[in-house]
């Protein structure tokens, strides 16, 4: 027991020493490797970007109901209590026009060019909250309801663009995984190939092995551990190129998110993401090593 | 020790390099097997060696018919056995310590244990003083002396040995027999194919001559 252990960490080490002997050729193809790994990684951290700020979107949802000029204050807050209790909406508060104009004239963008009106040009408006369970459906069917009153002018209610987001995102959640695949796919096929090259040169030691009686489990492991260095070196390597890009990124990053009302909370490589991408390196590195050799030792017979 | 009967060796193609040979071989016994060229005596290592299977007929090592075992007995069965070939396939890349330790590493041996083993033997033929070398810094005497050390570091009962002395002039070539002859004396089994007729009048052995895969003559001591 003792000793396979001992053989474990020698052929490991073995491996280690074999790809530092050629520290171009191994750093290339560390280099791919992590390149490959860091590029739906790096996706999937936009995709959780975007996320964030679609998952905010209850504050997005809100919307305004500008009633007709000239509706008065009481059936105002009549409408504004009758929106508050429809089952989709949460809460509807009422701005009236005086209320609106104050506010406007607080703001010194607007306050000279108001003052001189006579009178007040805004409406009363209500500025409307949906429950966050609503369906955007319901949502829409409840503004057309509204945008047929008679003193009701027009219905602000934007779901349109949330519903684009949402298949947006859908859709490029799936492509992340499916590029992530198909570069998983081709780091198998990097190392593999490597490995089969590797396997190429050692030819005649693999020969002479086998007639000093070498199992296969021993000629195995050395390309084994190889494939699982490289996939290792890769994903670390990756890590730290997702987390070059994520410095680069954070500032402007966390201004985006703010600007949609979302919530930065340090975006960036999650514990999670990491794991991943790591077990993604090592995985298929173990992979296109074991294909590589299951395709490619058996072809070796000694011959005297 | 070992048995061969009535073995017939098909290649493909359709060569029929053995035919119905029958021999038996004791413990401790040295054998030179000689013959023309394409008699059949590669052939024969190549059988024990279990690079090739026997077409028809037994091969049996200590009661066993090891032309029958299966692809995983196949390592063990190797272990048990040393080989010394005319090219003496030693790795360029490895030093000549690396080249004789190989087979106790592949045997699984404790690493402390493998240095020692590996002294003995390159002591045992003269070069202790070239064990950092790698095989193209040694001449060929010196080679071969070191793929004699691999074959026998792992203390194999039977030794084969495929023209040892193909590429070597006299002087060497009595050298590694010399050798050879030292092993066999300390209880190792040894088939030598060779053939240099009068580098094996030499030594005191027994002497199997083939002729076109059948044996023509065997000389006991
Ligand atoms: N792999 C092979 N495929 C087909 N024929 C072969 C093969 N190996 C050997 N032979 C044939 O079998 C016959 C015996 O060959 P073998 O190598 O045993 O002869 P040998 O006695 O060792 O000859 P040499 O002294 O030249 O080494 C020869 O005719 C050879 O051509
Ligand atoms: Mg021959």
């Amino acid at each position: 027991m003792k000793e396979l252990l001992t053989r474990h960490v020698q052929n490991a080490l073995g491996a280690l020493g074999q790809l530092a002997r050629q520290p171009v050729a191994t750093g290339l193809t560390v280099a791919v490797i992590a390149i490959a790994l860091a590029l739906p990684a790096s996706l999937q951290v936009l995709v959780q970007g975007a996320q964030r700020i679609a998952g905010n979107w209850d504050s997005i949802r809100d919307f305004s109901v500008y009633l007709k000029p000239g509706t008065d204050l009481a059936s105002a807050r009549r409408l504004a209590r009758e929106v508050s209790d429809h089952p989709a909406i949460a809460t509807a508060e009422l701005i009236s026009a005086d209320q609106a104009l104050e506010d406007f004239r607080s703001d010194p963008a607007f306050g000279e060019a108001l003052q001189a009106l006579k009178e007040n040009p805004l409406p009363h408006t209500l500025s409307v909250r949906p429950e966050s369970a609503a369906t955007a459906e319901s949502l829409v069917e409840f503004k057309v309801e509204l945008a047929g009153r008679p003193d009701v002018d027009l219905v602000q209610l934007d779901t349109q663009w949330l519903q684009r987001l949402g298949a947006i995102l859908d859709v490029i959640r799936r492509t992340v995984w499916m590029v992530g695949g198909l570069l998983v796919g081709a780091v198998i096929v990097i190392i593999g190939n490597t490995i089969r090259l590797d396997i190429q040169n050692r030819r005649q030691e693999i020969e002479v092995s086998k007639l000093l009686g070498a199992t296969d489990a021993f000629v195995r492991r050395p390309f084994l551990y190889i494939g699982l260095w490289y996939g290792a070196m890769g994903g670390l390597a990756s890590l730290l190129i997702l987390l070059a890009g994520f410095a680069i990124l954070a500032a402007p990053l966390e201004r985006l998110i703010a600007l949609y009302g979302g919530d930065y909370g340090g975006l960036g490589l999650e514990p999670a993401t990491a794991t991943l991408v790591l077990a993604g390196g090592v995985g298929s590195g173990l992979i296109g090593a074991w294909l590589a050799v299951a395709r490619h030792l058996s072809d070796i017979e000694p011959s005297v | 020790m070992i048995r061969l009967d009535k073995v017939t060796k098909l290649y493909a193609g359709g060569r029929e390099a053995l035919r119905d040979v029958s021999l038996d071989i004791g413990p401790g016994e040295m054998i030179f097997l000689t013959g023309h060229s394409g008699a059949g005596k590669s052939t024969i290592l190549k059988l024990l060696a279990l690079v090739e299977r026997p077409t028809r007929g037994q091969l049996l090592v200590d009661g066993r018919n090891v032309g029958r075992l299966s692809a995983d007995e196949i390592p063990a069965y190797r272990r048990q056995v040393g080989m010394v070939f005319q090219d003496h396939k030693l790795l360029e890349e490895r030093s000549a310590f690396e080249n004789v330790a190989l087979p106790l590493i592949i045997a699984g041996i404790a690493r402390r244990e493998i240095d020692k083993r590996v002294r003995a033997a390159l002591d045992q033929v003269g070069l202790l003083d070239k064990e950092r070398q790698p095989p193209r810094a040694l001449s060929a005497g010196e080679q071969q002396r070191v793929g004699i050390a691999r074959a026998v570091v792992a203390r194999p009962r039977l030794l084969i040995a495929d023209e040892p002395t193909g590429n070597l002039d006299g002087e060497l070539s009595l050298e590694i027999m010399d050798l050879f002859h030292r092993f066999n004396s300390v209880g190792v089994t040894m088939l030598i194919a060779t053939h240099d007729l009068r580098l094996a009048d030499r030594f005191r052995a027994r002497r199997i001559v083939l002729q076109r895969g059948e044996i023509q003559s065997d000389v006991g001591t």
